[in-house]
């Protein structure tokens, strides 16, 4: 199968690319960028003219809820969705039922997608046995099965000295992890930020003291044992200058942020909107814009999503009782470009932290379009202004804070390993 | 619009209140007047008459058979009764006499405060559109007005009648 | 975004009643007058009004609370309403799906007020966005959000004993963190417009960001009650000694507890407040509690008047589609 995206202009930030290039595919990968290889006879010529190519996108965190909570989402629903928003690799955390704390749970959920055929499906494996924190899970060999990454979701692990003994063995191995740094004891009962308006609502408080005193605990071992680990969904401004702090001083850490920590702060939350309910919780206004200062920096080298689907029945439940978490695959894009529109991040840096950012957590190999990568694409059309709303979203879970916004920026074709795994409606009938 | 002065009639009403109260050998009455307008009359023919028991006061707000049409009235006055009308004669006192809702209500919310021995009504003005059996028994003006009029009491000083037509 | 208040219909008037925070003082004063009038009622012999023939309120109570309950039923009572008492187990609504189920099924009895008390901050909230359209709700305590009816009774019983709000000093004690009362409380008197609000109480109780309510902190009490005009202590949950809030019940009530001699320091016709019911030598002593400077029962018999007063007022308006004016 050869490929020919036409017209448009190429974005790659990790070969420095940004120019109007024609992209050639063949047999699943890059053949050749801007001239047309020997004797290359396309298949299929899809017109990209006013539209943006790069790379699919990477999402270092996105839950699909299978095997385990299959009324919220499937493998095959969830793999649409982000098929839909332009990502074309995804790490799910292993707080499935069962946990991926097996090699043949971390090959069920890849078998599963093998099979959707939309998303290549990272697992992260289980730090500890069912995520109970006690006793280390088989690493190496659930790496061996495909595990990029090793986490304990958002449960605690509470004895340091576990959490000791399993950095040194993951660094032992060379084995990434990827931590949402949050002290359990601090965070308590708390579903929203300690602040102002949790005080006015009246709903218990997590504080910025509950993300920072996990996170320096952890830094504090990394400059032991060594261990390399990314710290998932920072939500605070003060854990970005604490890792800003810790990045100069050379240790091998890196971090990302969710896309709608960048938009909404606490504020949102002041109807009790159990869709903004989301841990780690909305900060303040700073805490956001100290979030964007991380990207611009550099301090914080990728964007996610935190996908977490729900049933409707999740949110229906007074705020506190609602269970936590975005939709937020098909609107991973429009909130990074919205950050463009707002001034700051460039064009090319924002889809860095899409691209290039998020692959260089979990390997080198993704994430950019040079002469033989793997040809994962995202098209998308950056003028486009369009709601989302409940009947087309791809997701099974509903519950997203942005139904009914103007957002700009809409995918209009994905491919995954050089084959079309998303192309939007509207497009077909052009084609 | 039309000025009239009420002087002469709270006079007239007076005496025959009193004439009443004579015919029917009622010692010792009590005066009750309804918000606002009524108040005011009642507080005039008080004086007029000497009546010795504090004047009582009524707003038959919670009583009015109107209010899940127009909901609450949101400066409603508390009523203000302090004497105990049980076996008592109720002098009850309006401005103006027109469907007899308010009256309707008036007594629902007197009987509510106790037994009356009586409840003789009297108004400054009698008109036209009665929508339930009520009749005043002292009367200070008979004002026939059409359905587009209306009759309104301006005080609290200088009472006066005023007449207006629907806009 | 979404910021409108669902209290409020499209005239501004008053169609739920869930928090004071986002109500104008003219409608507070409004419920304040309207529970003066409602306060002859009990004046008369047969202590009730037509007003509300024919209504069926319902109290659902997702926490037991007989007192506060009670005082609800008495009001809808005497305005002639029909009420049905609805006790939830909290275990029998774990789910925010059966709690739903459970409003519509009422629903569909034709009820036209639910007085909702339940543990979690926002539930009235949630039931306000989810219920019929005909349909007002008062909230009757959520979590520790807000208990609107209890804060507004308060203010009557301050300006009846006190008349202006607006040279007054009020200090409020004990646990404002996880006190419902006390941020209705100290919303209904910053819109009043009184001179000053104090929260009294350790930071564990207090915290430093409670100054965005518009309050001054004071951990220590004897200089917190010097020259108030009313001191309103708060309840202590016996919980909160097990939560590491507290070291113990005895050191409470030396720091913060009530007592002749700590009121002595505030001006000399201060009252004293309690929402009830009372923990005797733990926030306050029997001589304070039963003492000449106490109102805490003449707080129990407004509440009456002034649930009265939020009921019937909820109700007019949501038959009110116009402003037509009375006969």
């Amino acid at each position: 199968m050869k490929i020919l995206i036409q017209g448009g202009h190429l974005v790659d930030p990790a070969n420095g690319v940004d120019a109007q290039l024609d992209l050639f595919l063949e047999g699943g990968l890059v053949a050749s960028v801007g001239e047309a290889p020997a004797g290359f006879e396309p298949d299929q010529v899809i017109d990209a003219s006013g539209q943006i190519v790069c790379p699919g996108f990477v999402d270092l965190q996105a839950r699909l809820r299978e095997p385990g909570q299959e009324h919220k989402g499937s493998i095959d629903s969830e793999t649409r969705a982000a098929a839909r928003g332009g990502i074309t690799t995804l790490c799910c955390p292993p707080d499935t039922s069962p946990v991926i704390d097996t090699p043949a749970v971390a090959k069920l959920v890849q078998e599963r997608a093998d099979q959707a055929a939309r998303v290549r499906v990272a697992p992260i494996g289980a730090l500890t046995t069912a995520l109970e924190g006690e006793q280390l899970s088989e690493m190496v060999t659930l790496a061996e099965a495909g595990c990029i990454a090793f986490s304990n979701a958002d449960l605690p692990v509470h004895n340091t000295l576990v959490l000791r003994r399993a950095m040194e063995y993951a660094a032992s191995h060379s084995l990434l992890l990827m931590l949402q740094p949050q002290d359990a004891w601090l965070a308590a009962k708390g579903c929203v930020h300690e602040g102002v308006v949790g005080l006015r609502l009246g709903l218990s408080g997590i504080p910025e003291s509950a993300e920072t005193v996990e996170l320096s605990r952890i830094l504090m071992l990394v400059e032991q044992t060594g261990a390399r680990v990314h710290f998932g969904q920072l939500s605070t401004g003060r854990a970005v200058q604490i890792l800003r702090q810790a990045k100069r001083d050379g240790l091998p850490v890196s971090a990302d942020v969710a896309a709608h920590q960048l938009h909404l702060t606490e504020m949102d939350l002041l109807d009790y909107s159990s869709d903004c309910h989301v841990i780690p919780p909305l900060r303040t206004q700073r805490d956001r814009d100290s979030l964007r200062e991380g990207l611009r920096d550099g301090t914080l080298i990728a964007i996610s999503s935190d996908h977490q689907p729900h049933d409707a029945d999740a949110k229906l439940a007074p705020f506190a009782e609602s269970e936590p978490g975005i939709s937020a695959l098909e609107t991973l894009l429009p909130l990074t470009l919205r950050l463009v529109d707002e001034g700051v991040l460039s064009l090319e840096q924002a889809i860095a932290c899409l691209t290039s950012g998020p692959a260089s957590v979990i390997d080198n190999h993704n994430g950019h379009l040079g002469v033989g990568a793997r040809a994962d694409v995202c098209i998308f059309d950056p003028q486009q202004h369009w709601r989302l709303d409940a009947q087309t979203m791809q997701s099974a879970g509903h519950n997203t804070p942005f139904l009914g916004w103007d957002l700009k920026g809409r995918v209009t074709h994905t491919l995954l390993n050089g084959r079309l795994s998303y192309q939007e409606p509207s497009k077909k009938a052009e084609d | 619009m039309q000025n009239t002065d009420v002087e002469q009639p709270l006079a007239d009403m007076a005496t025959a209140l009193q004439h009443h109260l004579s015919e029917h050998q009622i010692k010792s009455p009590i005066m009750i007047g309804i918000h606002t307008g009524g108040a005011w009359v009642a507080k005039r023919l008080h004086q007029m008459m000497g009546i010795e028991e504090p004047l009582g006061t009524l707003d038959i707000s919670f009583y009015r058979d109107d209010f899940t049409r127009i909901g609450m009235h949101p400066e409603v006055k508390p009523s203000k009764i302090n004497t105990t009308v049980e076996d008592r004669h109720v002098i009850l006192v309006d401005d103006v006499l027109h469907t007899g809702r308010t009256i309707r209500a008036a007594l629902n919310e007197i009987f509510d405060y106790g037994r009356p021995a009586s409840v003789i009504l009297a108004v400054l003005v009698e008109r036209s559109g009665r929508e339930l059996p009520i009749e005043a028994n002292v009367v200070g003006i008979n004002m026939p007005l059409a359905d587009g009029q209306h009759v309104k009491l301006e005080g609290p000083e200088q009472l006066h009648l005023v007449v207006q037509e629907d806009a | 975004m979404n910021n409108k208040n669902i209290q409020l219909n499209k005239e501004g008037r008053l169609r739920h009643f869930l928090d004071i925070e986002g109500i104008k003082r003219q409608l507070l004063v409004e419920i304040l007058d309207a529970a003066e009038s409602f306060s002859s009622v009990e004046a008369q012999r047969v202590k009730k009004v037509p007003l509300l023939r024919g209504k069926t309120i319902v109290n659902l109570f997702f926490e037991p609370s007989t007192r506060t309950r009670n005082t609800f039923e008495l009001a809808a009572k005497r305005l002639s309403a029909d009420t049905l008492n609805v006790n939830i187990s909290a275990s029998a609504t774990s789910k925010g799906e059966s709690l739903l189920d459970m409003l519509h099924n009422l629903e569909a009895m034709h009820c036209d007020m639910f007085v909702v008390r339940h543990a979690q901050s926002g539930a009235a909230h949630f039931i306000a966005q989810h219920v019929a359209p005909h349909i007002s709700v008062i909230n009757a305590g959520d979590g520790s959000h807000a208990h609107p009816t209890q804060a507004m009774l308060d203010m009557f019983t301050i300006r009846r004993h006190k008349q202006a709000f607006a040279d007054l000093k009020v200090a409020i004690v004990g646990d404002i963190l996880h006190s419902r009362v006390a941020r209705s409380q100290i919303h209904a008197l910053t819109t009043l417009g009184v001179t000053e609000v104090r929260v009294i109480g350790p930071k564990t109780l207090i915290p430093d960001i409670s100054t965005a309510l518009g309050v001054h902190v004071y951990h220590d009490m004897w200089e917190g009650l010097r020259e108030v005009d009313v001191v309103i202590m708060l309840r202590l949950q016996k919980e909160r000694m097990t939560g590491a809030l507290l070291p113990s019940e005895h050191e409470y009530y030396k720091l913060y507890g009530l007592t002749p001699e700590k009121l002595a320091v505030a001006k000399e016709d201060a009252i004293v407040m309690h929402p009830g019911p009372i923990n005797r030598g733990v926030e306050i002593s029997s001589e304070v509690a039963d003492g000449p400077q106490s109102v805490i029962l003449e707080q129990v018999s407004n509440g009456i008047a002034v649930r009265m007063a939020v009921m019937s007022i909820l109700m007019g308006q949501s038959f009110s589609s116009d402003g037509e004016a009375g006969p």
